[in-house]
């Protein structure tokens, strides 16, 4: 049985018959994995809480035909624990993870992608930025990293020179007066610039933002996450907006 | 695959937790070959349960009335409520004769990539039991992982608004029967957090003075120790009481 050892952020545990979990790792090298835990679920398991949502861990797995199992694991940080302390930062984390899940697969190695996810858990566990500020930078990210970098500035249509004011889902961000299909959403120039900067990292015009200008941006992340999803990500429901 | 009722029962037996295909085989094939009077009790008891039993009106427990043997027997405590995801826990901690009082049995944890928020659990009929009744502790019993923490961090915010009750939370420690050197590093870092204080320090005793060095000292000394023990064990569990609540 080949065995292989990785880096790797849990994105999500299913429990498995008795005491076993199937564990969700979203890993540095390979990509994507899927791996059992066994007797994880008894208060004695020596994997205690490493493989818990939230946590980075260097494990070492053996491969099987359907499932890898989980041998060995090592804290790398546990984020999760600081997390889970306080409950608006885990419902933000609880959404990062579950788009990190459905934007990436299993055996397809994509380092931008595990970057990302393990940079917005320090995030939250450093507690620097607030939660929903957070969120909305790597809901942002992943999706430019997936493909789909939506455009703040210029027309996401023409390319012509921002800024815009109109706003268009399907056209993948702000269009120019000439583009603009109709229904198209007028937000506040202050909120485009929030967008901005949340996607560029400029954590100084972010978290100065004002609190109207964070709702609308998240509202604006939202929608554009789950027009390029088939489904909705089910944790966004539970995410405390300021 | 077989023909028919034998598949049937297969199928259905499959379903059940922890139960896969070979050993849903065994089962069904175990039955087909057992007494007819022991398959009918089987079946009586699955029956009765799914007849008589259905869950508490006031704490969500599994009860065979209204309310469950629990909340109707008089020698509970109504001052201290646990809160607990499943009935299965509430048979867990009535196996450690440790607490007295009542319960309060949640449906599960809040799982947001699951769907189930607070909206799904029974915190609703939480507040209303902590509203009308005289309860002045609450004691939550979420499981030891991190979504029964970030259920016990909701339910926390939601009861600083009673500044009249303590709310406390069940230590995480180390697993009695298990090498120190195996706990991963958030269960040991708990284990520190909620650690217990066994032998205080006690301050000099004034040389000048004779009086203080009489033989009363010494069981005085010993009876406060034990009183801070205690002090410090109450703040060990109160580390999540709402602010002001004291
Ligand atoms: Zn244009
Ligand atoms: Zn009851």
């Amino acid at each position: 049985m080949p065995l292989y050892r990785d880096e790797g952020v849990v994105l999500r545990t299913h429990k498995l018959g008795e005491a076993d979990r199937i564990v969700t790792i979203m890993t540095r090298t390979r990509g994507k994995v899927r791996a059992v835990a066994k007797g994880i679920r008894r208060t004695k398991s020596r994997f205690g809480s490493r493989l818990e949502p939230a946590m980075v861990v260097d494990v070492q797995c053996y491969e099987g035909r359907n499932l890898d199992t989980i041998t060995q694991a090592v804290s790398l940080a546990t984020y999760g624990d600081a997390i889970a302390r306080d409950y608006p930062r885990w419902t933000a984390a609880a959404a990062a993870l579950e788009t990190c899940d459905r934007l990436t697969e299993e055996g397809e190695p994509n380092l931008q992608q595990y970057l990302l996810i393990a940079g917005a858990l320090r995030s939250l566990a450093d507690d620097v930025h607030a939660p929903e500020l957070v969120l909305d930078a790597y809901l942002l990210r992943a999706l430019a990293v997936a493909g789909w970098a939506p455009s703040f500035h210029d027309c996401a249509r023409c390319g012509d020179p921002g800024p815009h004011r109109a706003f268009n889902l399907a056209s993948g961000g702000v269009v120019c007066p000439g583009c603009r299909p109709p229904g198209s959403a007028a937000p506040a120039s202050e909120t485009l610039r929030l967008l901005a900067a949340l996607l560029a990292g400029d954590w100084a015009i972010a978290d100065a933002s004002e609190v109207r200008h964070r709702l609308e941006g998240s509202g604006l992340t939202s929608a554009f996450l789950q027009w390029h999803l088939e489904r909705g990500v089910r944790s966004l429901r539970l995410v405390e907006r300021a | 695959m077989y023909d028919g009722a034998v598949q049937d029962l297969i199928d259905e037996l499959g379903r059940l937790p922890g139960i896969g295909p070979k050993s849903a085989q065994r089962m069904a094939f175990h039955l087909l070959a057992a007494d007819p009077v022991d398959v009918t009790r089987l079946v009586g008891a699955i029956q009765a349960v799914k007849d008589k039993v259905r869950f508490c009106d006031v704490c969500g427990n599994v009860a065979e009335g209204e309310r469950c043997r629990i909340c109707l027997d008089p020698r509970r405590d109504a001052h201290a409520i646990c809160v607990v995801e499943e009935p299965k826990d509430v048979v867990a901690i009535e196996r450690t004769r440790e607490f007295r009082g009542l319960y309060h049995v949640l449906g599960g944890a809040i799982s947001p990539m699951d769907g189930i928020g607070p909206g799904e659990l029974r915190f609703a009929e939480l507040m209303t039991r902590l509203a009308s009744d005289e309860v002045t502790e609450v004691i939550v019993a979420t499981d030891p992982n991190l979504e029964g923490e970030a259920t016990a961090s909701y339910l926390v915010r939601l009861l600083s608004s009673f500044e009249g009750i303590t709310v406390s939370r069940l230590a995480s420690g180390l697993p009695v029967g298990g090498d120190l050197e195996y706990a991963d590093e958030v269960t040991l870092g708990r284990a520190f957090e909620g650690r217990r204080v066994m032998s205080r320090a006690r301050p000099p005793a004034p040389t000048a003075d004779p009086r203080a060095a009489e033989p009363a000292a010494d069981p005085s000394a010993a009876e406060p120790a034990a009183d801070q023990t205690a002090a410090s064990a109450r703040e060990a569990k109160t580390a999540y009481a709402p602010t002001g609540s004291e």
